[in-house]
């Protein structure tokens, strides 16, 4: 299933990329797709900017504003004037 | 790839024969070996290598209770037949098997009937008998994440470490950063890893890679974060293959049954609303020049009750179930398009189509744009929304929200006047 396209704000440069493969251990999405040891992102409008890849791309190969993509959590933001936070952590704690 | 070699299981059976007294007692007898057990049962003092009562396997989580301040240690006696090493791995015992109040507080928490968190004291636990060259696994602890992965590790002998998440999953934790790099490796030092086994891999849930930075955690302890599959009973498979995942156990998938069960979560609160708009809906039509006249609420509101419940059920549960049937990307459109047909199909047998024509302009502005608004709130619970794609579609669909809720309050406006005889 995909969600809307041309969206996402992943990028990746092969320049920095060293085809350690992280990226395509990491994604829940299958993103990535090593070839000729560099990565290359197959489908960019799989991509739900979760951010586990440029978290561990040690070589900053990749950037990806990450976030919930929740609607609650953004409409909370435009209420509060914040970063979109989702609400189903605050310590009452409900079961997320 | 060294690191990759299965560890020996028979390591552990040796250290545990060569001990003083005979091996480990029987589970769940309060002995601390073999030899002490069978003093015990004919009536002697035991052994006499200093025991005290064994633990049988602590519950792990007690649901929507604060958890405990310090984890039950239930290895804190001294057992006779560990290897001779200053350093006694404090771990909390487990069992892999889950009860059934464990099922029901699963049920409960997918129902929403909880307020309170259902969390695990953080630390490290022991599945099994765990040795120096034992898997480390690590999750959330949130009950029903612990709960899993225990499951999934039924038969092997594995350390699980439980990182503070504050009671939330691991992907939303991961999101948070409370399933994070800091969080990790100071667990990771306060539980003593590093001398608790004897190898340097260290298996976390895929889904918490958000939160956590391989090649941090590596530089910080020595330790290779390994991302296991997105799914924990996949697990045993995942370290059969030597540590390795196919392709189809590192994507989350997002079937009918994945999304039904998340549909109570969606319905509750929109219920808990629904509460609200049926007492406006009673006093709007209850309210005459005269005061308030309970049998018109009843008889002129109800069409309007129904219709409210049909739309909550098209945007919190058959938008969710029938997602990738419903024509576009959008969720404010998918459930525009099921409150249209929700309100069409009620609102026949109802009788809207004899009511005055301001009354049907509000009924099939607002009972679409409310399903719409309901099915948007799913985008929190799908595996495949990014940021940029709601902050996208919220852009159009808030505007459009407002607009239909003012519209809708001038139509019913007009129509009360109009009843009255004012206007
Ligand atoms: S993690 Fe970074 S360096 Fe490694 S393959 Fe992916 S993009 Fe390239
Ligand atoms: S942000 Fe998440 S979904 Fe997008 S490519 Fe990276 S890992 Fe995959």
């Amino acid at each position: 299933m995909k969600y809307l396209l041309n969206v996402t704000t992943l990028t990746h440069s092969p320049d920095k990329c060293t085809g350690c493969a992280r990226c395509a251990e990491v994604c829940p999405r299958g993103v990535f797709e090593i070839n000729a040891k560099k990565a290359r992102i197959t489908d960019k409008d799989l991509c739900m900017e979760c951010g586990a890849c440029a978290k561990n791309c040690a070589f900053g190969a990749i950037t990806v504003n990450a976030g919930v993509g929740c609607a609650s959590a953004v409409i909370n933001g435009m209420l509060s004037g914040a970063e979109p936070s989702c609400d189903c952590g605050n310590d009452t704690g409900a079961c997320c | 790839m060294n690191a990759l070699k299965k560890p020996k299981k028979d390591e552990n059976v040796a250290q545990a024969g060569e001990g003083c007294c005979g091996g480990p007692a029987p589970e769940g007898v309060a002995a601390c070996c073999v030899k002490d057990a069978e003093a015990k049962a004919i009536g002697e003092e035991g052994c006499g290598c200093g025991t005290a009562p064994v633990q049988a396997s602590t519950p792990p989580s007690a649901c929507c209770a604060p958890p405990p301040k310090d984890p039950p240690l239930s290895e804190e006696r001294k057992p006779c037949w560990s290897p001779a090493s200053d350093f006694k791995p404090r771990a909390t015992r487990v069992s892999s098997d889950l009860t059934l109040s464990d099922r029901l507080k699963h049920l409960r928490c997918r129902l929403g009937a909880y307020r309170m968190s259902y969390s695990v004291a953080p630390g490290l636990y022991a599945v099994g008998e765990p040795t120096k060259t034992s898997d480390v696994f690590v999750s959330a602890n949130y009950g029903m994440s612990f709960d899993h992965l225990r499951k999934a590790l039924k038969g092997t002998d594995s350390w699980i470490l439980v990182l503070d998440t504050k009671g939330i999953n691991v992907w939303c934790a991961a999101g948070k950063g409370t399933f994070g790099t800091a969080e990790l490796v100071e667990r990771m030092n306060s539980v003593r890893l590093a001398e608790t086994v004897s190898h340097r891999r260290i298996i976390l849930p895929q889904l918490g890679a958000p939160g956590v930075a391989a090649h941090a955690v590596k530089e910080k302890t020595g330790f290779r974060v390994y991302y296991g599959p997105v799914r924990a009973e996949e697990i045993k498979q995942y370290v059969e293959a030597g540590y390795k995942a196919t392709k189809e156990m590192r994507t989350v998938g997002f079937s009918f049954s994945d999304r039904l069960v998340l549909t109570p979560m969606e319905i509750n609160p929109a219920i808990k609303i629904y509460l609200l708009y049926a007492l406006a809906i009673l006093i709007i039509f209850g309210l005459s020049p005269s005061g308030i006249s309970f049998r018109e609420a009843f008889t002129n509101g109800l069409p309007f009750l129904i219709l409210g419940l049909a739309a909550i059920f098209s945007g919190a549960l058959f938008t969710p179930l029938f997602l990738g049937h419903i024509p576009f990307r959008a969720f404010s459109v998918k459930g525009l398009l099921t409150g249209l047909v929700s309100t069409l199909i009620v609102s026949r047998p109802l009788g809207i189509a004899s009511m005055s024509p301001l009354l049907q302009g509000a009924v099939f502005l607002f009972f679409p744009a409310l399903s719409s608004y309901i099915a948007v709130q799913f985008t929190g619970s799908t595996v495949f929304t990014g940021l940029s794609g709601v902050k996208r579609e919220l852009k159009y669909a808030i505007p459009a929200y407002m607009a239909a809720a003012a519209l809708t309050l001038l139509l019913v406006g007009a129509y009360k006047l109009k009843e009255w005889g004012l206007a």
